[in-house]
């Protein structure tokens, strides 16, 4: 389980996140939505240390994350940030077995490996590992990183806006790949959302961010209500039931 | 592997042809004849030898050292002349000949990795402090933190009267190589060793803090490594033979566009490649104006600047 207790972060002048306690359970997919500017990526790179924070603690399963030895941590929890840009000339291969860096020190056995293999199919880019990372498009550069984090093969998993990059259909396939990753191999997944009927349809919880705090959470037949979609985007949206799923209609 | 015996091959043919040019008279056959003890084998073991194994070190050195600035500061413009490292270690280097000039190299070349390691983490903190709108604001930064810091050691370099000395630093140039006189470049080998031995660790940290940190890598006490590793290079082949500019540059972008940028893979190339360049420059300032020579640092620049050039044209969509 994540912990997040009392956590805020002030930039400058601005509190970016304002005293958040949330608890992420174990297993299952969980959604964080909110308009820009609310907090959500910064939440993101506290809990995965890779951002201190001004006050507040997160533990993951007991480890706090500003103490533990961040080795460790590799092995339990894994971040993917969104607009990664590696400027390092690196194969898809050589980038995927650097995910297992923190159990192989760059020694890698052949365990270490088939995990990377592993990793490659789950993400459909055998045909690619062998090319540079300057020689991709967006979307299978974005593929490229998700399979290095899968590759890490953590309890947690975090993704700041996966979908970024991609098309319809790839946006689709990720997204069930990552419920896959959730029910299939057991894992925690905990992703920051724009599009919240992706949310709606994949996640087990949803968390709604407003101005650095959390403004509601619950199941997504409990957020996908109108009067809770208009407080926190301040907008008003039709939300009706398609094929059983609460599908948000925003777009006029 | 195939490949990197061959050009280890052709590194070595390189460094047998630099062993048998010169001034001095130094055939295979007036070596054999001379046997033992005469002149040609003096030439041979007090210049010829120490002057290529000090090409062949501070080329690695060198290029190696490019390759970890271009790591540390995700640049592919930066290595230790363009980021102030090489004219702090010249500072250095100036401050200890006018406060303790007696001190012995070793000493001196301590003084200057400490002035470089400074001047470089400065570039470092300021690169953190400005907004980096173009891959190029990086290098200029470097060069104009360099310019500043050239300016002071130029100041008191005249005042003390020691222009010359300083030109020695800034100038590469080997003809004043003769044993020992040179043996501060194997601390830069040693040093490329143990670059060779973190080269996971700076790939790592070449894929940005975040990346890295993920991953459980200690990026702050990676980058300080790094650092370290480039400065006290840096500052050995500037003590020793002085400044070669672009081989840092040229080499490293060369073998990225070879064979990419895991460090594992591609470091024994950049070494082979360093060592290869400086060889081949050193024979032609030796050969073009024969008995003279034309100083390393010279011919590095007109070979590299257009290497440079060639480099930008060609790669200038994935560079910049």
């Amino acid at each position: 389980m994540i912990e997040i207790c009392n956590v805020s972060k002030t930039l400058g002048d601005t509190i970016a996140v304002r005293g958040v306690s949330l608890q992420i359970p174990r297993k299952g997919v969980t959604s964080i939505i909110g308009p820009n500017g609310a907090g959500k990526s910064t939440l993101l790179s506290m809990v995965s240390r890779l951002l201190p924070m001004t006050a507040g603690t997160v533990t993951v399963d007991g480890l706090d994350v500003t103490s533990a030895p961040s080795d460790l941590l590799a092995k339990r929890l894994s971040i993917l940030r969104q607009d990664n840009r590696i400027s390092s000339r690196l194969t898809v291969r050589d980038l995927v077995e650097f995910g297992r860096y923190p159990y192989s020190k760059g020694r890698l056995t052949p365990e270490d490996r088939e995990k990377a293999a592993a990793a490659i199919g789950f993400l459909d880019l055998e045909d690619l590992t062998e090319r540079f990372l300057d020689e991709l498009s967006g979307g299978q550069c974005q593929r490229a990183y998700v399979a290095m984090v899968l590759c890490q093969d953590t309890d947690y998993v975090l993704f700041d806006e996966p979908l970024n990059n991609f098309d319809m259909k790839h946006a689709v396939n990720m997204m069930k790949l990552l419920r896959r990753a959730a029910d299939d191999l057991g894992k925690t997944v905990v992703l920051v959302l724009h599009d919240l009927n992706f949310a709606s349809c994949y996640s087990d919880y949803i968390v709604a961010m407003r101005d650095g705090d959390v403004a509601h959470q619950g199941t997504p037949d409990e957020i996908m209500r109108r009067e809770i979609i208009r407080s926190v985007y301040d907008m008003d949206v039709e939300i009706q039931d398609v094929r059983g799923r609460k599908i948000t209609f925003y777009y006029t | 592997m195939k490949r990197l015996l061959l050009a280890l091959f052709v590194v070595m043919i390189l460094a047998l042809v630099s062993l048998l040019i010169g001034a001095g008279d130094l055939s295979l056959a007036s070596l054999l004849s001379s046997w033992p003890g005469e002149n040609a084998m003096q030439v041979l073991l007090v210049s010829r030898i120490p002057r290529t194994v000090a090409i062949v070190l501070s080329g690695t050195g060198m290029a190696v050292a490019g390759m970890i600035m271009q790591m540390l500061t995700q640049n592919r413009f930066v290595e230790p002349s363009t980021a102030g490292t090489v004219e702090s270690a010249s500072l250095g280097l100036l401050v200890v000949t006018l406060v303790a000039p007696g001190v012995p190299p070793l000493v001196k070349m301590l003084v200057a990795s400490a002035f470089a390691l400074a001047g470089t983490a400065l570039f470092l903190r300021i690169l953190r402090l400005i907004p980096l709108r173009s891959a190029l604001t990086v290098p200029l930064v470097g060069i104009m933190l360099g310019g500043i810091v050239s300016a002071v050691t130029t100041f008191f370099a005249y005042r003390f009267d020691l222009l010359q000395s300083l030109n020695a630093w800034t100038t590469g140039d080997f003809s004043g190589v003769l044993r020992g006189r040179y043996e501060l470049l194997w601390v830069a080998f040693g040093l490329t060793v143990l670059a060779y031995l973190a080269a996971d660790r700076l790939t790592l940290a070449g894929m940005g803090r975040d990346v890295a940190t993920n991953l459980g890598l200690r990026y702050r006490s990676v980058v300080s490594l790094g650092l370290v590793i480039v400065s006290m290079v840096t500052a050995a082949v500037v003590a020793t033979v002085g400044m070669m500019p672009f081989l840092g540059l040229i080499v490293p972008n060369v073998v990225s566009m070879m064979m990419g940028d895991n460090m594992r893979r591609s470091l024994p190339w950049i070494a082979l490649l360093g060592a290869g360049l400086v060889l081949t420059c050193d024979i032609v300032g030796r050969v073009i104006y024969a008995p003279y020579e034309i100083p390393i640092g010279t011919v590095m620049g007109v070979v590299g600047s257009a290497l440079f050039l060639a480099l930008l044209l060609k790669g200038r969509e994935r560079l910049a």
